[in-house]
């Protein structure tokens, strides 16, 4: 029973350094089945770093991450095992350049979930017309368009069907015109009731979509609310400086 | 200063647009010229001067044999070695790191005749191997170090993005590296593999000084029994010309379609 009350994400305490920088200090929070949580603050803040933690690119030095109930630093967890469960979007996209659209969606799928490559292909098949790009199937990454490839990468991640899904700037590294379509997706999963750990600059979409915003400043958490709260009467300064430069 | 000069005038250096392209050539690109010119050498001197030649090439066609066995049984194996130190060159193992940059540091400081002689006679007294297998393994065994910086730099050459995201969707390290890290860094490793195997195509003609007859010591048994000497030799260095012009063409085809692919 206590697994249904669990958060899906924990985070507490987490402290992490580069060197002597300190990236992360004393960084908790916890985000329950469902919730959508959005990340913001400037850069250099540590929102990549904690985001990156949570799916172990990144080690911490202090502090402890649960995914699921399993501690992801625990030396004795397999640490793919807590990846299959919490998919990863990337910024720069990350697309396997030397795979189809649809052998990028189907490797991991036969290699990870043992899928066959039938069931697999359908599965792809149905992600790709769900984030609408199934006429692209059989094209390589590079004949796409930004906005395309990042839709292609989330449908990747979808198809491990993971619990919770983080995305790391998804939309920084797009022209203008092509943010309205990712963000399209990551709102229809945000209805479907998927678990999101979002860090970005959207501010539209942290209003619309999050259920939490959590800002951070060099390091630490600053201010951490709902967005009626935060964007409306956000009670730190620091808080209220950053939303007057980029609002 | 400017009177000296003008009196000698100065090869003039194109920049850019000036450096006559390759398509500019024609026909008569360098590649073909050396290429063609070389076989209508060798029919030339065959059927134009058949009582000198004739019996060159005749006597030298087992050598060449053995030298393309020497070459494709080093490259093949030297691609297992380079493979094998570059991965190890990455691990983040200590022991295993520190082995195979030892093993690249120690080969790439001994020359190749040296090390021919090595494993030939040195290790040839207490393991008893065929002639042409251990000139194929100290080929090999040397090359594996200079293929192993290939494939280091390859490897390295992949965005570390693309380790991450193989990782975020819960392949193992082993399975990132074998389905999206090596697939992509093979390309960028084939034309430098490629240059390596024009490399030791030539250098196979090392393992002639070991009793292993390959093209250059076909050629020197000739010689010695004949004293035709210049003639031999002519038509030995024709010979690797030849070969080593039709496999640079045929790497540079490889790479061009593997380019079109993509």
């Amino acid at each position: 029973m206590t697994a249904v009350n669990r958060p899906m994400i924990e985070v507490s305490g987490v402290s992490k350094y580069f060197g002597s920088f300190r990236a992360l200090s004393d960084i908790s929070f916890n985000v329950s089945d469902g919730e959508k949580v959005v990340i913001i603050g400037p850069s250099g803040s540590g929102k990549s770093t904690i985001l990156r933690s949570i799916n172990c690119l990144e080690t911490i030095d202090r502090g402890r991450i649960t995914v699921g109930g399993m501690d992801i630093s625990d030396p004795n967890i397999n640490i793919c095992k807590v990846r299959e469960e919490v998919g990863m979007v990337f910024q720069s996209f990350n697309l396997f350049p030397h795979k189809t659209v649809l052998e990028n969606l189907t490797l991991a799928q036969t290699v990870v979930r043992k899928r066959s490559k039938k069931d697999a292909e359908q599965i792809a098949m149905d992600l790709l017309h769900k984030v609408n790009i199934a006429e692209k199937a059989d094209a390589y990454p590079a004949k796409l368009s930004g906005g395309q490839q990042q839709r292609v990468a989330i449908a990747r991640s979808l198809a491990m069907n993971p619990k919770a899904i983080l995305f790391d700037e998804p939309t920084s590294a797009l022209d203008p015109e092509m943010i309205g379509e990712v963000l399209d997706v990551m709102k229809t999963l945000a209805i479907e009731g998927m678990t999101m750990v979002v860090v970005t600059h959207e501010m539209g979409f942290a209003r619309e979509v999050a259920d939490r915003v959590i800002f951070m400043d060099h390091g630490k958490i600053v201010e951490e609310g709902t967005p009626e709260h935060f964007f409306t009467a956000p009670s730190h300064e620091r808080a209220k400086l950053f939303l007057s430069q980029i609002l | 200063m400017l009177e000296s000069h003008s009196s000698q005038p100065p090869i003039e250096v194109g920049d850019g647009a000036a450096i006559p392209h390759k398509s500019d050539a024609g026909l008569f690109t360098a590649w073909r010229i050396a290429f063609f010119g070389a076989i209508v050498l060798c029919l030339f001197l065959a059927f134009g001067r058949p009582d000198q030649y004739m019996a060159i090439f005749m006597f030298i066609p087992d050598g060449i044999l053995v030298t393309f066995k020497v070459t494709v049984g080093a490259i093949l194996l030297a691609i297992v070695f380079g493979l094998i130190a570059g991965l190890g060159r990455l691990s983040g193992n200590r022991l295993i790191n520190g082995t195979a940059s030892l093993y690249v540091e120690v080969i790439r400081g001994v020359p190749l005749l040296v090390q021919l002689f090595y494993i030939y006679y040195a290790l040839g007294r207490f393991v008893k191997i065929p002639d042409i297998l251990s000139a194929i393994i100290a080929m090999a065994f040397c090359y594996g170090a200079y293929m192993a910086e290939i494939f280091r730099a390859g490897i390295q050459s992949i965005p570390k993005g693309q380790m991450e995201a193989a990782l975020s969707l819960g392949m193992s390290r082993r399975q990132a590296m074998s389905e999206v890290i090596l697939p992509q860094a093979f390309k960028v490793v084939l034309p430098p593999i490629g240059n390596e195997f024009i490399a030791l195509l030539k250098d196979s003609s090392l393992v002639s000084i070991l009793a292993v007859s390959d093209l250059l010591r076909r050629g020197r048994e000739y010689a010695s029994e004949t004293f035709n000497y210049f003639e031999t030799y002519t038509v030995i260095a024709l010979i690797y010309l030849i070969l080593t012009l039709f496999f640079s063409k045929l790497i540079s085809l490889m790479e061009e379609r593997l380019n079109d692919g993509r």
